[in-house]
């Protein structure tokens, strides 16, 4: 019992983690209608600037602001300097640009940095997973929080949902799309740096990370946020106790379970738990 | 009277293709106008050309300043409100969303929400389903939750594209009566694009009849009214 209550509080630790990253991918994935592949290796980058701050001295809730203050400028400078020029170029042109994203920051961080594993602090010493779960619950709520009950918050819905009636309303499309950037860059950053004291520091620690992201997303339906918070969870509680408790499983073949989830959800129901398909009339 | 609106010579274009080929409009302030013209004649696409959404060649000046080559949301701002074809809903968000985003440019929360109300005057039946998601509503209710999205920028021009679509007749002549009212009480000018060329006319002050992409006649209504070939061609008598 011990043992099954452990593992569910390290599923839902890192079930928040999965939750996040879920929902920086489906807020992008709303916006420009393509799914980010590098959003984990910003993760990390931002992580390795949050190390590099504390290395310098800086307290680590200073830190904690900062880097997420320098990712989300990051992200909006993505945004517009790189997607912006692409509105209209073909899917294809995107993918490219995401893996050529997805590999500068990799190799980035690795000559500035290299490669071997940095251990990287907690705040909430031993209790570093129930740490973990509250953050993320709060960064959940003051989301779900902005986008339920502020304008602008209301204006980025409307211009992910339908960008030429946002348009005529006067919402600055453009910039909600990079608006939607930089908060996912934020997002990740949060992410990061609560999931680096667990995975440790190294450029490759988001990789596996994002898989379930993605998985989180799928499972959700990648058109709603609600969705990918829940099917986030879901996915880093599955993974820890099928990594418990099915045999040959282990940790070693846990991170099938996430492309096996991923497969089995686009063939049994594409839209995801909960990628409710609008009631239009037309 | 002044005026509000002048297009002069706008040509218009999707990708290399050209649809509209050098189109003269002048809209006066806080009159109605009516722009008739069959399938495919470029009437939306003369809507579209007006706030922004293609792009256009010529000259468009609204309340003296230059517009052509504008952003639609810098359009916006200066008071041009375009209910499009289509209706524009906001499906998956509710009623209230939708018409609070119609405000988006406007700060005063207070005034927003007196607006708000002042729509719901208007259309009782959109305040019944202020919490509903806008996508479960009639046909016709979104179109008159279109227009009063459109109210809520308090627009000096509306441009409204086939507002009849789908509407049963009794709810196109409750529609009709609320935009004469909205005209004649708040001064908001009308350009109205409609299928139903007999209704249009007796709305509008002004009309212009347009045909792939060229004003072929312009006048007073009573004018296009009296018109042997728009009678036979548009009023069908
Ligand atoms: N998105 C588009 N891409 C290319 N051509 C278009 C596009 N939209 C319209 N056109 C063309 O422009 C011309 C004018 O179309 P428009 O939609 O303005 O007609 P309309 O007068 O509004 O017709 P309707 O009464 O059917 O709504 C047509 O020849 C049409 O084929
Ligand atoms: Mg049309």
């Amino acid at each position: 019992m011990e043992l099954f209550l452990n593992q569910l509080l390290a599923g839902l630790a890192t079930g928040g983690i999965y939750a996040a990253i879920a929902l920086a991918i489906v807020m992008i994935y709303q916006a420009i209608d393509h799914l980010n592949f590098a959003q984990g290796e910003m993760a990390m980058f931002s992580t390795f600037i949050a190390w590099q701050l504390l290395q310098w001295g800086v307290p680590y809730w200073a830190t904690f602001f900062l880097t997420i203050a320098v990712s989300f400028v990051g992200g909006i400078a993505i945004e517009r300097i790189v997607f912006k020029p692409l509105k209209n170029a073909p899917v294809l042109s995107h993918i490219v640009v995401f893996i050529a994203l997805f590999s500068v920051f990799n190799s980035l961080a690795g000559f500035i940095w290299d490669y071997s594993i940095k251990s990287f602090p907690s705040p909430f010493g031993g209790l570093h997973q129930v740490g973990m779960i509250a953050v993320t619950l709060l960064l959940l709520v003051g989301l779900y929080v902005f986008f339920q009950y502020t304008r602008i918050g209301l204006a980025m819905r409307a211009a992910a949902a339908n960008p030429e009636s946002a348009r005529l309303v006067g919402v600055r499309v453009g910039w909600m799309v990079a608006l939607g950037w930089g908060m996912a860059a934020a997002i990740g950053a949060v992410a990061g740096m609560m999931i680096a004291p667990v995975v440790f520091l190294e450029p490759n620690m988001m990789l596996s990370i994002l898989l379930y992201g993605f998985a989180g997303a799928v499972v959700g339906g990648l058109t709603s946020p609600g969705g990918a918070v829940v099917g986030g969870f879901s996915v880093g509680i599955l993974e820890n106790l099928a990594g418990t408790y099915v045999p040959y499983v282990g940790s070693e073949l846990k991170l099938t379970i996430a492309l096996v989830l991923i497969v089995a959800v686009l063939v049994v129901k594409p839209s995801g738990l909960f990628g409710r398909r609008a009631v239009v009339r037309v | 009277m002044t005026t509000l609106l002048e297009a002069k010579n706008v040509a218009a274009f999707y990708g290399a293709t050209k649809a509209l080929h050098g189109v003269d409009l002048t809209l006066e302030e806080g009159s109605i106008t009516t722009l008739l013209g069959a399938n495919g004649a470029g009437k939306t696409t003369t809507l579209r050309a007006l706030c922004g959404l293609i792009r256009t060649e010529g000259e468009i000046r609204f309340a003296g300043t230059r517009i052509d080559g504008r952003v639609t949301e810098d359009i916006v701002r200066l008071g041009i409100a375009h209910v499009p074809e289509g209706r524009g809903t906001f499906v998956r968000l509710t009623v209230e969303e939708n018409l609070q985003l119609g405000a988006m440019t406007r700060r005063n929360r207070a005034e927003i929400a007196a607006d708000i109300e002042r729509v719901y005057e208007h259309f009782p039946r959109l305040k019944e389903r202020r919490k509903q998601q806008a996508g479960t509503l009639s046909g016709g209710e979104q179109q008159m939750l279109a227009v009063g999205r459109a109210l809520m920028l308090r627009p000096r021009l509306m441009l409204l594209d086939e507002p009849s679509f789908g509407l049963a007749p009794l709810v196109v002549q409750e529609l009709f009566e609320i935009l004469r009212t909205v005209n004649r009480e708040s001064g908001v000018s009308l350009l109205l694009v409609e299928q139903n060329a007999d209704l249009a006319l007796e709305a509008a002050d002004r009309a212009y009849l347009i045909e792939t992409g060229r004003i072929v006649m312009a006048g007073s209504a009573a004018e296009l009214r009296a018109d042997e070939g728009v009678r036979r061609a548009y009023l069908g008598y």
